[in-house]
């Protein structure tokens, strides 16, 4: 799937430029991890607004890897964006060590909300919005923590899939390093996303693309060479993650009840 | 005889009439600058796109509006072409848009297709507009669509057969498809149609597209106007602002039906006959 990187960066730049201007906004803040989705998110807001426009956190907690901090750094050194180092690792381990021992599922997703209180927070420090990082792909699979990375004001890369990240990572020429690299959440030592998914982006993204945006039928696809039970696993993840992509479900009342006939945008008024 | 007209290509605000008129005066004095016959303003241009449940708040009815009064005043010399939301009598909301000239609203068209599907949802807070009439304008008559309207090819035929030596498209169409080609998709769809009916139809097609974002959809602009054989003869920029002022010509009129001379052979009887036998058999089904 081949992307307009051209084209994408420009619409992705006004965006920027537009939903925060119309808001009565001039900054961003945006958490980097080292991967690749901060990195391309922040030299889209970098280049839409001016360096002195984005304030980059890095939030690294007691186990992530050095080589991520590393990576976010080279972001900042060649953009010359704001930045701040925060440790969450008091945050974290400040709440979980009063409590009984916790799976690393729960540590991940409170360290993905501990980040989200931080670029909250800095984001009313500097008058600022928090810019999203979630791609098409982590939020149609729902791989990510509801209200923690999935959290943001404006996301200028969430109708891009993984694999369009790629294309314009390469574009935009962000550091080699962080192009080269495995994708990882990086919550625990040597995580990484497709082996964790158990497929890989470029075979997950194809496959979305076709039921998502082509809207070809699943028996189509088995026909043309998907596996059926690669199919029905993406199916099921696409379903057991709506969730994550929708307001809380809100018991009906009055006769216009704000999540169901309450129908106005997010821009109403700006 | 030439006739210039000139394309607005704005960014309304959503839901704000007195915020979106100041920039209809600017653009139309702008247009008087640059000598133009018309200046033509996109779909909904006094009041944003994705209204939903502002449109019952936002509707004018434009004969009484005091807050149009400016916005006539100013088409003196110069004639004007705008969106809005029209409420009729009977309290039906309509996606319309006016011809002004001579310091009065002189025609309106009703959004007759209205799009409800995928992204779309006009239907459930528009009614449909019930007619198609050319109107009189110094180039001789023009015909008026809004956005959906030109993707029924119907529509732009009535409006050649009924006449229209030009039909002005005005939309608010959101940008998408951004792989492969060099253009987005949906801008490259609208250069085919625009350059197939007008040299289907002989007739200028011109067409006047926003720009901006709403709630991170974005309107791509690309406005222009193809002339009677099918030609781009001027276009505005993609994803920004702009003004493009473009002269007619008569004499291309002419000689397109000259060189395909389609529209003087167009069997319209055939047509209505074919018509109601397709209706007839739709009927017994």
């Amino acid at each position: 799937m081949k992307l307009n990187c051209e084209l994408v960066a420009k619409i992705c730049g006004s965006f920027i430029r537009d939903e925060l201007g119309k808001a009565g906004f001039s900054r961003v803040v945006v958490g980097l991890s080292g991967g690749i989705d901060s990195a391309v998110a922040c030299y889209l807001s970098a280049q839409a607004l001016g360096p002195e426009n984005v304030w980059a956190l890095l939030l690294p907690y007691k186990t992530s890897s050095p080589e991520s901090l590393a990576d976010a750094q080279k972001v900042v050194d060649q953009l010359q964006v704001k930045y701040e180092v925060i440790e969450i690792t008091g945050m974290v381990d400040g709440y979980f060590s009063a409590q009984p021992p916790a799976n690393m599922l729960r540590r991940g997703n409170a360290m993905a909300r501990a980040r989200m209180i931080v670029l909250f927070d800095k984001s009313m420090e500097h008058s600022a919005l928090v810019l999203g990082t979630s791609n098409k792909t982590e939020l149609l699979l729902g791989y990510g923590t509801l209200y923690g990375d999935m959290a943001s004001a404006i996301n200028p890369i969430g109708d891009l899939y993984k694999t369009d990240i790629f294309q314009l990572a390469r574009f935009l020429r962000i550091p080699e390093a962080i192009l080269q690299k495995k994708p990882t959440a990086d919550l625990w030592e040597g995580q990484s996303d497709e082996a964790e998914l158990g497929f890989t982006y470029a075979e997950v993204d194809e496959l979305l693309h076709e039921l998502i945006d082509n809207r070809v039928s699943q028996e189509k696809l088995v026909e043309r060479g998907f596996k059926d039970s690669f199919v029905q696993k993406i199916v099921r993840k696409i379903q057991g993650s709506q969730f994550k992509r929708r307001s809380p479900v809100i018991c009906k009342m009055s006769p216009r009840t704000v999540t169901h006939d309450f129908h106005y945008l997010r821009d109403w008024g700006l | 005889m030439k006739y210039t007209v000139a394309l607005a290509q704005i960014s309304p605000k959503l839901g704000t009439l007195a915020g979106n008129l100041p920039v209809h005066l600017q653009a139309i004095e702008k247009a008087i600058q640059a000598g133009a016959d018309l200046v033509v303003f996109p779909e909904l241009s006094l009041t944003g796109y994705l209204l939903q449940d502002l449109v019952s708040d936002i509707a004018i009815n434009p004969y009484q509006a005091p807050i149009l009064k400016p916005l006539l005043e100013k088409c003196r010399g110069i004639a004007c072409i705008f969106g809005f939301v029209e409420v009729s009598s009977r309290f039906n909301y309509y996606n319309a848009a006016a011809y002004v000239a001579d310091g009065e609203i002189k025609h309106i068209h009703r959004k007759l297709y209205l799009p409800t599907y995928g992204m779309f949802d006009e239907m459930r807070f528009f009614a449909l507009g019930e007619n198609l009439r050319t109107f009189h304008t110094p180039f001789g008559e023009m015909g008026l669509l809004i956005c959906e309207d030109l993707w029924h090819p119907s529509t732009i035929f009535l409006h050649a057969q009924d006449g229209a030596r030009a039909v002005l498209t005005i939309s608010a169409s959101p940008g998408r498809g951004a792989r492969e080609e060099d253009l987005l998709q949906s801008s490259e769809s609208w250069i085919n149609l625009l350059k197939a009916t007008a040299q289907f139809y002989t007739i200028y097609n011109i067409y006047v597209n926003r720009v901006g974002f709403e709630d991170g959809a974005h309107f791509p602009g690309g406005s222009m106007v193809v002339n009677p054989s099918g030609e781009i003869v001027a276009q505005g920029r993609y994803f920004e602002e702009d003004l493009v002022v473009v002269p007619l010509d008569l004499e291309e009129v002419r000689r397109a039906r000259l060189f395909a001379p389609v529209l003087r052979d167009e069997r319209l009887d055939l047509t209505i006959r074919e018509l109601a036998r397709i209706i007839n058999k739709r009927n017994q089904s």
